[in-house]
């Protein structure tokens, strides 16, 4: 978009994306003591369980759908579309690849069933995220209820399909047949990390040059800074909703598969990591720059790689870091208000986002009277 | 088929009916009164779950569902503190605010709970009934009807009042113009910011009170993620009934009778599985948004934080 | 419904040192004036030079960094609008205060504070008022369905609700008819008669001569001379006209010469483009027919029949909001027509997309400058070329190109004069002038055979207003076509060759503009459309 550049600016920048996630533990800290949890154990915890032996491998493997999924959110959100539907989409993704995978890698080539299911996850969140989009395109209706009412069904859907047709005949528990190792997505040589790290990273980097550099990024920016805007320099709204609604819906479902090929191999009902509740402040702090979460979703990945059992150690339960997710989003509004009053760094991204909802059409006139 | 006519049955129906549609409907009016200030409360979820585990911890303490309600409705405005004091009084954005209420009013009662509860299960006992003499006598919809908790009357009592509230007072007209133009309010000499204040704190009561309704009343207890989704329902019922109390009751109960379809059926035979019943009223507001799409019209100010002299 | 504003005559308003700095701007700058019951107190000044913010102190919208409001000799703290509504200052804002999907009655009841609505003292009320304005309006009607006569006549009752004492108006005619304008002459006398000081602020002359008791002159925040009762009823128009546009200009007004005089709007407009020969020119733009469909809230317009040829400029006027937003997006192609045909240059475009009209010359400046027009938060660069988005050769198979982008940037930076930093500079920040300018360079360089332009100078500072319209006139001079919508009368006598009315998104008359009686013309056209029988 313009040129930033100036190393005191982008000490600042880091300044405030840094700060809500210091403030989020801190205060995250408090509350455990408060409701007599060991805050020190759990951090304590979340550095030997995330980290420590080979355990950076697991939270690098964990990257790797958690990542794709920023890069899912980001593509909406620069749009001014808030997708909020990633829940149900990932889940669509996983269950083709669970339940589609294992009668593909019956009868063909791993490599080629492995493509066909990757095409048939992104196909499937793309599709499932065409009502949200026709509804938001033709009359305006709010994408955040669309998206979430159509993720609740997809849940449905899911488990529905692991109940049934997806069902592993050899088990009495609802999950799917569990995908042989040699099907799965195979190991960075010398590693236990899936190449599903090195697909997400390139891919953050791909979206990365496309959004900043290229005709495309520059109309998404128009259409997320104003859609009057983008009507008046002749960008059709309607394709643009739909096209970005369908590539953020499919990116989340592809991770939902890479996710299933890569580490779980099986999916069992009623099972739902929400990993897009934690990922999209992550985004935020990020300021929609896919190459800027990388470091924002690795730290999560220690977080919720480590938390499983340090939140256990601590007398918690995991459900414990939504408290923390939450906070950094609170933490993250109330830095962008002080860093606002005091013009330290840039912003997160659109004047249209920063303020609220719908942008309300203003007339110059309106303005500070002077 | 006989079965499906007996009067016990059908006085179960309704009696789940009722039970389904309170706590959509007492959060809906909430949002509603948030909404046509001007405040769109996506936290509403949050402010539900935590209305429902302080209402189901305080009757537990207490063992009266009348101050259970009461915790209920206070944890509710003190959830919604965080949407009032950043959104209403600083102006930052709605949506970021509404999540983290919703994300941490999910986390922080599910650890509460499991931390306080899991290893010795409570129980609340029996609920408070008031039988209203003769109507209460009436088969079949008497039994449904008029042998409901005080607290279902109370609650509709107090829906009807802000249906009243909303159309008939002063009060009523500025919380409306908060909504529809809020420099038009303050041009008049009212206060945007009081009254936004006053919406939003009333809407958490209404949502707090919902979620406890939920935990005390419907369902009897408390456990994690307790509300699956209904603080979006109300917000999407809050959308389509346009800011008329009388509407939100009307959906509201459509949704009850969805909800009960399901247990319904299995009574007579039909085995109907869990996740379908689940699925329904998303599906059901889904099918909703898409006929109803054109009318689902929001207050013009809604989302907009207010600022004199901006505008 | 408690009077509290007694209505004396005699009473006096004091504003003594009134200063109020916004950041990088004095708004007011030691202001200070008298106003006195049952007198009418014109307050004029160009865009900027301090009114609104004046009234909004007054108001209580803003609070003055030092000076005091003493009314009676009292002072007073005007700490918000309910304060100043308390003390029975009213007052008219330039832009609606009514809320649109209220009822007449409901707006006016808004800010009272029993605790129920009562509708039938309101009603009471409400009929007293129309009675002293003269007006009728219908009580349960809604505030969107008035007609902006009929809107303005409520809120003044508005601003009188609680029993006013000062009862100011901002800007009141600069969206009316001028027999609207009449007709709020009238109403402004009967108020002044039972003992209310009003104050109009305007930025016309001949209002300020014709309603006005007496008159004080702002320019850039000071209060730089004040006409008195006596002296301006001593005047002949001339005189006052003189003596106001030497405190209005200053210095400048020798610089500025005639053209001061026409833009403070103190004599009849009259056409400044070069008159052409209509009859033998080719016609670069024709509709026929058009309807225009969004299915948006706006007024769409209706069954448009018009043509404009090659060096000329026709213009369009009718009251805000009638349709003129409708007709310019159905001709840039931002907005399909349900039927009709629109034909550029003997081409049949009514299925061409805004892209492929804009290559073949058809070009926009939108009246909304910020929102749609620029996106604020991108450079003045970008913003330069962003209708030529993925073209070469600022773009390379889809990858931007910075240089080229830099290099036209700066070209048309300083053909246009636009004051900006660097290119680099987001565009939102530049002021309203500027932007105006970015829209202008980007919208008639590059192949420009037909431009629609809307309001083009609406808020823009005088000399801006001067240089975007010798723009346009030179556009068409040089054999550019212009399809100009205004609601400012005078604007559009001083720019096109011919008026088409529009209202309801209608065209209702056509009026060509050759000298005499054209601006009578043209209200009568729009009040027959407008106002009914009233």
């Amino acid at each position: 978009m313009k040129p930033t550049g100036s190393a005191p600016r982008l000490a600042q920048g880091l300044v405030r994306s840094v700060v809500p996630v210091l403030l989020a533990l801190l205060v995250s800290g408090l509350i455990m003591l408060a409701i007599g949890a060991h805050p020190l154990d759990f951090f304590a915890g979340v550095w030997k369980y995330g980290i420590t032996g080979s355990n950076w491998q697991r939270s690098l493997s964990l990257m790797s759908p958690l990542l794709i999924v920023a890069i899912g959110l980001i593509v909406a959100f620069r749009g001014q579309l808030w997708n909020l539907g990633y829940n149900g989409q990932y889940l669509l993704g996983a269950v083709v690849a669970s339940g589609l995978g294992p009668m593909l890698f019956a009868v063909m080539p791993t490599a080629l069933a492995t493509i066909i299911v990757f095409i048939v996850a992104i196909l499937t969140g793309a599709v499932w995220s065409l009502i949200p989009a026709l509804l938001k395109a033709r009359y305006g209706t709010n994408e955040i209820i669309t998206s979430l009412v159509m993720s609740f069904i997809a849940v449905g859907v899911v488990n529905l399909l692991i109940k049934g047709v997806f069902k592993d005949p050899g088990t009495s528990t609802p999950q799917t047949t569990v995908i042989a190792d040699t099907d799965l997505l195979p190991y960075i040589p010398g590693t236990e990390i899936h190449i599903g790290f090195v697909l997400a990273i390139v891919l953050a980097v791909v979206a990365q040059y496309v959004l900043s550099r290229t005709s495309f990024g520059l109309r998404v920016d128009i259409f997320g800074a104003s859609p009057k805007a983008a009507r008046h320099m002749g960008l059709n709204s309607t394709w643009m909703v739909i096209l970005l609604f369908a590539l953020s819906s499919g990116l989340i479902a592809f991770a939902g598969s890479i996710d299933i090929l890569g580490q779980f191999s099986y999916q069992r009902a009623d099972w739902d990591p929400r990993y897009g509740d934690a990922v999209m402040p992550l985004v935020f702090l990020a300021r929609f720059r896919p190459v800027a979460a990388i470091p924002f979703v690795a730290f999560y990945a220690v977080l919720a790689t480590g938390g499983t059992l340090a939140s256990q150690q601590a007398g918690l339960n995991v459900d414990f870091l939504l408290v923390i997710v939450g906070l950094i989003l609170l933490f993250m509004t109330v830095t962008e208000y002080i860093g606002e009053r005091h013009r330290l760094g840039q912003s997160y991204l659109p004047p249209g986002l920063r303020r609220s909802l719908p942008i309300p059409v203003r007339n110059e006139s309106e303005r500070m009277p002077v | 088929m006989s079965d499906m006519l007996s009067a016990a049955f059908v006085t179960v129906f309704i009696a789940t009916v009722i039970a389904q549609a309170m706590p959509l409907m007492l959060a809906a009016v909430g949002e509603t009164i948030g909404e046509q200030a001007g405040v769109l409360n996506l936290g509403i979820e949050g402010v539900m779950l935590v209305g429902a585990y302080t209402g189901f911890v305080v009757t537990l303490t207490t063992g009266s569902f009348w101050i259970g309600m009461l915790g209920g409705a206070i944890g509710g405005v003190a959830a919604n503190l965080a949407m009032l004091i950043l959104n209403v009084w600083l102006g930052l954005n709605q949506i970021v605010i509404g999540l983290a209420i919703t994300l941490i009013g999910e986390g922080i009662t599910s650890v509460l709970y499991l931390q306080n509860y899991t290893k010795s299960p409570a129980s609340l006992g029996q609920q408070p009934q008031l039988a209203l003499p003769g109507l209460s006598d009436i088969p079949v919809i008497g039994q449904a009807l008029f042998q409901q908790s005080g607290i279902f009357w109370v609650c509709i009592l107090l829906t009807l009042g802000l249906a009243f509230a909303l159309a008939r007072t002063n009060w009523g007209l500025s919380t409306r113009s908060a909504g529809q133009k809020p420099s038009s309010l303050d041009a008049a000499g009212g206060s945007v910011m009081r009254t936004r204040s006053m919406a939003v704190l009333l809407s958490g009561a209404l949502a707090g009170l919902g979620g406890a309704y939920l935990s005390l009343l419907t369902t009897a207890t408390f456990s994690p993620f307790l509300t699956n989704g209904l603080g979006f329902i109300a917000i999407v019922i809050t959308m389509l009934s346009r800011g008329r109390i009388l509407v939100v009751m009307i959906t509201s109960l459509v949704y009850g009778l969805a909800v009960a379809v399901g247990p319904a059926l299995q009574v007579v035979g039909f085995t109907v599985p869990a996740d379908i019943i689940k699925m329904l009223p998303f599906i059901i507001v889904i099918v909703m948004l898409i006929v109803f799409a054109r009318s689902s019209v929001v207050p013009p100010a809604l989302g907009a934080p207010y600022t004199r002299g901006a505008r | 419904m408690n009077t509290a504003g007694a209505l004396a005559s005699g009473d006096v308003i004091s504003l003594r040192g009134i200063t109020k700095a916004f950041p990088g701007v004095i708004a007011n700058d030691d202001v200070s004036l008298d106003i006195v019951g049952g007198q009418v107190h014109c307050l004029l000044g160009e865009n900027g030079a301090g009114k609104s913010t004046l009234i909004s102190i007054l108001a209580g919208m803003q609070q003055p960094d030092s000076g005091t409001v003493a009314i009676g000799g009292e002072i007073i703290d005007i700490s918000s609008p309910k304060v100043a509504v308390d003390h029975g200052i009213g007052v008219v804002h330039q832009h609606s205060t009514l809320v649109p999907a209220f009822t007449v009655l409901e707006n006016l009841m808004l800010g009272e504070t029993g605790v129920l609505l009562d509708k039938k003292r309101a009603a009471e009320r409400l009929a007293e008022l129309a009675d002293l304005l003269g007006a009728q309006i219908d009580p349960h009607v809604l505030a969107s369905d008035l007609g902006l006569g009929q809107q303005q006549q409520v809120e003044i009752a508005k601003a009188m609700w609680k029993g006013s004492r000062l009862l100011i108006l901002d800007e009141p005619t600069s969206m009316l008819t001028p027999q609207a304008i009449e007709h709020l002459g009238e109403s402004i006398a009967r108020v002044k008669a039972q003992g209310l000081a009003v104050v109009l602020i305007t930025h016309k002359l001949r209002e300020a001569y014709a309603m006005g008791d007496c008159v004080t002159i702002l320019r850039g925040g000071r209060n730089v001379g004040t006409i008195g009762v006596d002296e301006l009823a001593s005047y002949t128009e001339d005189q006052a006209r003189d003596a106001i546009l030497a405190a209005m200009f200053g210095d400048d007004l020798a610089a500025a010469g005639d053209s001061a005089s026409e833009l403070a709007g103190a004599a009849e407009a009259t056409l400044e483009a070069r008159s052409i020969d209509a009859e033998r020119r080719p016609v670069r733009l024709e509709l026929r027919g058009v309807t225009s469909r969004a299915g948006g809230r706006d007024v769409e317009a209706e069954d448009v029949t018009l043509t404009v040829r090659e060096g000329e400029i026709l213009g369009v006027a009718g009251i805000d909001g009638h349709g003129q937003a409708a007709l310019a997006e159905v001709v840039a192609g931002q907005r399909s027509a349900s039927s009709g045909v629109v034909i550029f240059d003997g081409v049949d475009i009514t299925r061409s997309g805004v892209h492929s009209r804009q290559q073949l010359g058809v070009r926009y400046v939108t009246d909304d400058r910020l929102y749609e027009g620029t996106v604020g938060s991108m450079s003045v660069a970008l913003n330069l070329v962003i209708k030529r988005i993925g073209q070469r050769p600022f773009w390379r198979s889809g990858r931007i190109q910075p240089k080229a982008v830099d290099t036209e940037a700066r070209r048309l930076i300083d053909e246009y004069g636009i004051r900006t930093p660097s290119p680099s500079t987001r565009a939102g920040t530049l002021s309203g002038g500027n932007i105006q300018k970015i829209l202008l360079a980007r919208e008639l360089t590059n192949g420009a055979r037909l431009v629609v332009v809307n309001k083009p100078t609406y808020g823009l500072d005088l000399k801006t207003v001067h240089l975007v319209r010798e723009i346009l006139i030179d556009f068409a001079a040089k054999g550019g076509a212009v399809l100009l919508l205004s609601t400012d009368l005078d604007e559009l006598i001083e720019l096109s060759h011919r008026i088409d009315v529009i209202s309801r998104g209608r065209l209702v008359g056509s009026v060509v503009n050759d000298g005499v009686g054209t601006a009578e013309k043209v209200g009568q056209y729009m009040t027959g459309a407008i106002e009914g029988t009233d």
